[in-house]
């Protein structure tokens, strides 16, 4: 229908002004009262197109109003006007015609316009004609994007009439691609088309894809000769991988070229309605239950007529072999559908290698989230061989403290580089205070660590939820960390994920740092290899402890307020995070962050590579990616990068 | 063979003795064959104890004799559960299936019955078509093997690959869980063919009984109680004897007992598929009662539980991991059900429901560092036989291993 | 020893009933049985709040049948066993006269084999997957064909989608869901490549590869739309990648199903404005009543909470069993039930509900865009739409019916002209 109004629109274009109503557009939308009252996208196509061909200056404005939904119905009267909220409950409303204010209403007296967003596509593009020449760029932008989004065969004109007068470079630049896209669905010349699918088709764009695909659509069909007179994509035979034999019947069938099959259903159907006496076709009732029986039964009720005879294979063989099948183009030109297929040849490759760009950035990406969230395991099952089940409990606490700083901290920049020390602080505390109350009497019983450590956890687990509640508190990311960094149509990421990344490699320089270059981190491995050794060394390992423990915990709570900006931030956060981990962490090497990294690595890229080969169920890429992590542990017990020699302790 | 079996473990024969009386007690005063003074919803609970406490029996020779600290014996339970709920489920649909069939004008062929058996079914997850592993579902006998081979198998099957590349300690733990939580999550999953997230339900009511839920309660507590006596004087066997000797030298220094000549792989294999074996016939039994599986039952936490309850009520005995699990999981039905008073403090009020997770998570980090004998260590004071005198040195490399001293004694 | 300390851990639990059942006997008791530990506590412990709040209104009327109505409020604690275990105390020990509960559908599944062996009454609030019509059970959230359905033709008729994503949490509501609207949408003429769907693990939280998969779906040129009956938690995330992968609305819509105020008051919603959500009850519905309830539940429980969808199924459900009750002069079950099909009750969005034969409800279906303040704008009102407890659009259910009070079945097949159960096959 939009179409048919469009293809009006054109002509109707010529002689505007010189039609222009004279009493204004009240009456137009009076005229259609009912159904602009009533706003469903399928009836109210006509109502648009009166409204966009009175010619009337102000019907841009109207239209304009009408899709930022203030247009108002007065109910007394059915008269429409623009409104604007006035004091309470009351609107102020304005006449489109004289541009005068009718009054202030009462909003139990109007009814509001609240066009769909169906609607709202179909008034943008009645407004394309007005706004693409629009001195405004934002309205011209508009113009341009209700085109990509319905494009139609009718604003090719207006829309290459406007390109060179089109200030803008950027989008004269997009008018020019859209003049190219409208060219290939509906330019009437088929050079001209094929000549843009050609110029197009090394364009990575969904909406270029968008263009060609529809050219190449085929429908399948079938006859008892090949018709010469249509675009034809292929024939198919009957029993190959593309038309399986019980397909091609079912065309035939569909096509009243075939007598239907008789199912099972079918036969006890018949049968029923055949009984007699208690038999059927000799066969008593009680022995019906078996198909065999009820073949018989069948065959019976076939040759005295009362039933159709079955379809036997020979009756299936003899209507294939009667006629051929064959697909064909909806587009009637072979030209345009052979550039179009070799275009999309060419762009498929290439979707095809960034699809596997994206792919990485996405495992790159999960793999840094793991790698936060083990980081500190990293440190405190790592370095010091403590199991820490809590240690998702710290991601939490992290993420609420980054939660409750919002609170205080309107601005998010601000509040989320005061939320990063505090989260560590919050955490380091946390870990120093669990070390020194629980773990250190632990020590020599690791088991029993996990034990306590697990009771620690259910504990802050249930805290969390009594102190916050159960349901998910809002921790936003600050404005400059939105949207997406895009490569093209195919290949995006995130700011937030690059920003999880980027600190994932800082944590990892920082742990580099410690370790390598300090006085605590060199104590820590003094520590962590002989405690006696380096106590009677002058150094305190009680402290040293304390302090590592202390540290991993801090780390925890800085990757929950990261893990809190991209998911969500909940009591039960941690427990999402724990066993992946720990197999980060296991699979990886214990006792070296390198490993972690390994390990996470290739926890992240294996998640995805599953995922992509079994698209629909994302569920089942995490089952095998733990049975991958069992059986890997089977060839590699102590992980990727193992420690060797007297390091490797036990 | 000096003393008999029963002389060398007295404990077992008081173990036995208070079961009985408890079961018998439990029926006198049940709804189905009393006086009436318990609910039946209190009876299931006491049955499905039961169950827990056989299940901790099983992690306490696992764990507590041979040192593996399992994170995965609820996926056995659970898959014991699964097993002879496919039975319960299809046996059950069959029966209502036929009888709405039958009042059709055409007899069902048998494959229209197995037809609308699976619509009924697997209808609620979208499907109509029973699996594979729905094979043996109409056969009780077939099912109930399976309760015992499919569970037995899992375990054989990992403990080998697991024990054979010499994992230990913490990372068999953490194994253990991850086995546990890719069970769960395949389970979860709709194409898994067990119905996914909504398990299989309605177990209480047995098909062809129609024994009220007080009479089949009873039955069940019986059945529990009977399997639970068992399943300790197994465990109390394998502990008793020259196994049990090398078992705890496995828990205390495996390599020591590996340099001694034994086949420390094969003994840890079996105890693990016994165990499991143990935990798949405690499910089996669980579930009909609980009336509903689903694969959240088989979470990791669930396995953690477990080692909760032995850990508190004392390892290393059997009878602490009994009382463990008794203990925990009845105290943990009167907080959660809002039975316990509130407790006001003035300016908050301390409502169980919300408390109750932190009051255990803290009890149990208190009794792991100054109580590792758990509940089963205050029958120590009761006997008179008094903590050991830990003094001397250890003979193990674990605290809890013992002592010269107590070695002698 | 571990028998004696169990019979006294169970003598103290059956002490403690044993007094509360006691306490108080000229109550009438409803039951609640909402997870307020666990996973799903999120939900449900505004159910609870809901319930209370509505018992305390009740008692401040006068009470039912001259009698104060007490609450009885147990915790199933998300665990799905648990929750037969509560509702046969619950109906047992205490002696509820009903219950009100549950929002999974397993644990409705849970709690059907006891409802109905101990004929109990159990009020669900929560929109489900049908296929589903216990005697014991009022349905007063929607059934497919008052929430999917309507939503899907919004997408055909309004939005003009010619291409479907269906993601979900992967169990048993957005299965069958899917599998309705699958059938639904092939019957409509939209061709099996044109349906994609996906299912995600509960709390899913890594949706950047689903989004970008959506968006490519459009590469032939057809709108694509999203229906999701993705839940809980995992919608965060979901919503929060969305709006990252700068997919408008206009471009590709989202209707959610399981996405409320409640949810939404998790996220910044800035960017989200436009996608859609289809429930009965919205709680920018702008009539007197709703007003007056959201008042007097921002009153209750502070400021910033919200009202949604299934809190307005449980006050209707409620009322309606209070007038029932009323009618009957009794609470008995089975005269409460007799006297439920065919009560009206007003609806907070304006308009009555109507108690079906079928124990389900027939209200009208809303439509709403999502705001910049989390709340929604109602934008599509259909007329009322009885529930239908057995879809016509999947052949096996297509020829069923439920109807309680002319037939005495919940599960009739119209072609052989039988009953094919009485009791749920859960």
């Amino acid at each position: 229908m939009l179409r048919l109004f469009l293809a009006g629109l054109a002509i109707l274009c010529a002689c505007l002004t010189a039609n222009a109503q004279e009493g204004g557009l009240q009456p137009i939308l009076q005229e259609h009262q009912e159904i602009i009252a009533k706003s469903s996208r399928k009836t109210i196509g006509p109502a648009i197109e009166a409204i966009a061909s009175s010619g009337l200056p102000q019907a841009q404005v109207m239209l304009e109003t009408w899709a930022a939904k203030n247009v108002w119905m007065r109910k007394s009267d059915g008269l429409f006007f623009a409104g604007k909220k006035g004091e309470g409950r009351s609107y102020e409303l304005t006449d489109f015609d004289t541009g005068e204010i009718v009054g202030t209403f009462e909003k139990s007296d109007l009814k509001q316009l609240k066009p769909n967003s169906g609607i709202r596509a179909m008034i943008g593009t009645a407004l394309v004609q007005f706004q693409l020449t629009d001195p405004d760029r934002a309205k011209r932008l508009a113009a341009l994007t209700s085109i990509q989004r319905d494009p139609e065969g009718a604003l090719l004109e207006p829309l290459r009439a406007s390109i060179d007068e089109e200030p803008d470079a950027d989008l004269k630049a997009q008018k020019q691609r859209l003049e190219r896209l409208l060219t290939i669905g509906y330019d009437e010349d088929t050079a001209a088309r094929v000549a843009a699918i050609e110029e197009m088709s090394d364009d990575l764009g969904v909406d270029v894809r968008a263009a060609l695909n529809p050219l190449v659509v085929t429908r399948l069909q079938t006859a008892t000769d090949l018709p010469s007179d249509v675009n034809i994509a292929g024939v198919l035979q009957p029993g190959s991988d593309d038309l399986s034999r019980d397909a091609a019947y079912d065309l035939l069938v569909a096509s009243d070229l075939a007598a239907p099959r008789v199912s099972a259903d079918d036969i006890r159907a018949a049968l029923a309605a055949n009984i007699d006496g208690g038999r059927v076709g000799g066969v008593p009732v009680a022995q019906l239950n078996s198909d065999a029986a009820r073949a018989q039964a069948y065959a019976a009720l076939a040759e005295a007529g009362t039933v159709p005879a079955l379809i036997t294979q020979t009756d299936i063989d003899a209507a294939l072999g009667a006629h051929v099948f064959f697909e064909t183009y909806a587009e009637p030109s072979g030209e345009v559908t052979a550039a179009a297929e070799k275009a999309l040849e060419q762009i498929e490759l290439k979707v095809g290698l960034n699809q596997t760009l994206d792919l990485t950035l996405d495992a790159i990406s999960l793999a840094s989230i793991y790698f936060l969230a083990a980081i500190g395991l990293a440190i405190t099952f790592g370095v010091m061989g403590v199991i820490n089940m809590a240690h998702g409990e710290f991601i939490m606490m992290g993420a609420y403290t980054g939660y409750v700083v919002q609170q205080f901290i309107p601005d998010h920049t601000l509040s989320i580089i005061v939320a990063i020390p505090m989260a560590f602080a919050v955490t380091f505390a946390m870990g120093v205070a669990m070390e020194r109350l629980v773990i250190r009497w632990l020590y020599s019983r690791p088991l029993e660590t996990l034990l306590a450590t697990f009771g620690i956890s259910i504990a802050l687990q249930q805290l969390a939820k009594n102190i916050f509640g159960t349901q998910a508190r809002p921790l936003t990311a600050p404005g400059w960390l939105d949207g997406a960094w895009v490569l093209n149509d195919v290949v995006s990421i995130s700011y937030i994920r690059i920003a999880i990344f980027v600190l994932a490699m800082i944590f990892l320089g920082l742990f580099l740092y410690i370790m390598k270059r300090t006085r605590l981190g060199l104590e820590m491995r003094a520590v962590t290899q002989n405690p006696r050794m380096a106590g009677s060394m002058g150094i305190n390992p009680g402290r040293v402890n304390m302090l590592t423990f202390g540290l991993g915990s801090g780390i925890a709570g800085i990757a929950g307020v990261a893990i809190g900006l991209f998911a969500k931030v909940t009591s039960d956060l941690g427990s999402d995070y724990i066993v992946q981990s720990f197999m980060t962490v296991v699979v990886g090497g214990v006792g070296n962050i390198w490993g972690a990294l390994a390990g996470a690595g290739m926890i992240g890229f294996l998640q995805k590579g599953i995922e992509w080969m079994n698209p629909s169920n994302t569920l089942a890429a995490q089952t095998y990616m733990i049975i991958f992590i069992i059986i890997f542990i089977q060839f590699r017990p102590r992980g990727i990068i193992a420690l060797k020699g007297r390091a490797a302790g036990d | 063979m000096e003393r008999s079996f029963v002389a060398k473990n007295p404990s077992v024969l008081v173990f036995l003795a208070i079961l009985s009386l408890f079961t018998l007690g439990v029926t006198v005063l049940s709804e189905g064959f009393g006086i009436g003074v318990i609910s039946t919803s209190f009876v299931k609970t006491l049955g499905k104890t039961l169950c827990l406490c056989l299940i901790a029996v099983a992690m306490d020779l696992v764990w507590g004799f041979t040192g593996i600290l399992s994170l995965g014996h609820f996926a056995f339970f659970g898959l014991g559960g699964y097993m002879i709920g496919m039975w319960l489920m299809y046996e059950r649909t069959r029966l209502i299936v036929v009888e709405s069939l039958s009042q059709a004008e055409i007899p069902p062929t048998s494959s229209e019955v197995v037809d609308a058996i699976g619509t009924q079914i697997f209808g609620v997850v979208g499907s109509s078509e029973f699996p594979l592993i729905w094979a043996f579902s109409d056969s009780l006998f077939l099912q109930l093997a399976l309760v015992v081979l499919v569970p037995g198998l899992l375990a054989l099957i990992f403990g080998w690959l697991a024990f054979r590349s010499r994992v230990t300690g913490v990372y068999l733990s953490i194994l253990t869980q991850a086995m546990t939580l890719a069970l769960a999550l395949y389970l979860f999953q709709n194409d898994s063919g067990l119905r996914g997230n909504n398990g299989l339900s309605g177990l209480q009511n047995l098909p062809g009984v129609t024994a009220s839920q007080d009479v089949v309660s009873v039955w069940f507590l019986w059945a529990s109680a009977f399997a639970l006596g068992l399943g300790y004087m197994l465990a109390a066997w394998v502990v008793s004897g020259k196994f049990g000797s090398v078992i705890r030298g496995i828990r205390d220094n495996e390599a020591r007992v590996r340099f001694l000549g034994y086949s420390v792989e094969v003994y840890k294999l079996a105890v693990f598929t016994l165990t499991a074996c143990i935990a798949a016939i405690a499910g089996a039994l669980y579930y009909p009662q609980a009336g509903i599986i689903n694969p959240e039952e088989m979470a990791p936490i669930a396995s953690i539980y477990l080692a909760v309850w032995v850990a508190i009520g004392g390892r290393g005995r059997l009878y602490g991991a009994v009382i463990g699990a008794a203990f925990v999981s009845l105290l943990s039905t009167w907080f959660t059900g809002g039975q316990a008073p509130d407790i006001p403090l003035g300016f908050y009020t301390i409502k169980w429901v919300d408390w109750w997770q932190v009051l255990l998570g803290v009890s149990f980090v208190l009794v792991t560092l100054f109580a590792p004998q758990g509940i089963g260590g205050l029958f120590d004071l009761w006997t008179n036989r008094r903590a050991p005198q830990r003094h001397g040195a250890a003979l193990g490399p674990d605290e809890s291993a013992l002592r010269e001293k107590e070695a002698t004694e | 020893m571990t028998s004696l300390k169990s019979t006294l851990a169970g003598s103290l639990v059956f002490a403690a009933m044993a007094t509360a059942a006691l306490a108080e006997e000229d109550t009438i008791k409803v039951g609640v049985l909402h997870s307020l530990s666990g996973t799903m506590a999120i939900s449900e412990t505004t159910l609870k709040d809901t319930m209370l709040m509505l018992i305390d209104q009740q008692n401040a009327k006068g009470g039912l049948l001259g009698k104060q109505l007490e609450a009885v409020v147990v915790d199933p604690a998300s665990d799905w066993p648990l929750f037969a275990e509560k509702a046969r105390e619950l109906l047992t020990v205490h002696e509820v006269d009903v219950i009100f509960g549950n929002w999974t559908s397993v644990s409705r599944k849970s709690v059907l084999p006891v409802i109905e062996e101990l004929n109990g009454l159990l009020f669900y609030p929560v929109q489900y997957e049908g296929e589903e019509s216990s005697k014991n059970v009022f349905y007063t959230g929607a059934a497919p064909n008052q929430q999917a359905i309507p939503a899907t033709d919004y997408f055909l008729d309004e939005l003009g989608v010619e291409k479907f994503a269906l993601l979900g949490t992967d169990y048993v509501y957005p299965r069958t869901t899917n599998n309705i609207l699958e059938s639904y949408l092939k019957g409509k003429g939209i061709a099996d490549e044109d349906i994609f769907v996906n299912y995600t693990p509960f709390g899913h939280s890594d949706w950047s590869k689903i989004v970008a998969d959506v968006v490519a779906l459009g590469a032939d040129g057809k709108k694509v739309g999203v229906i999701s009956t993705i839940n809980g938690d995992a919608n965060i995330g979901f919503y929060k990648e969305l709006a990252a992968a700068g997919v408008s609305a206009d471009d590709i819509p989202v209707v959610a199903f399981s996405v409320g105020e409640e949810e939404l008051s998790g996220l910044d919603t800035a960017n989200l404005v436009g996608h859609l959500a289809a429930w009965n009850y919205f709680q920018s519905a702008d009539t007197d009543v709703n007003a007056e309830f959201v008042e007097t539940w921002k009153a209750t429980m502070g400021d910033e909470r919200v009202t949604n969808d299934p809190m307005e199924a449980h006050y209707i459900g409620f009322n309606m069993w209070v007038n029932a009750a009323t009618e009957a002069g009794s609470t008995e079950v089975d005269d409460v039930r007799a006297a439920m099909y065919g009560q009206e009750f007003p609806n907070l969005t304006g308009g009555t509900a109507v108690m079906l034969p079928n124990h389900h409800l027939a209200k009208p279906v809303l439509i709403g865009e999502i705001q910049e303040d989390g709340q929604f704008d109602i934008i599509s009102e259909t007329d009322v739409v009885p529930g239908d407890a057995w879809t016509d659009f999947l052949p096996e259910s297509a020829v069923l019916i439920s109807d309680w009070k002319e037939l005495g079945c919940g599960m009739y097949n119209t072609e052989t002209k039988t009953c094919v159960q009485t009791l749920s096959n859960y």
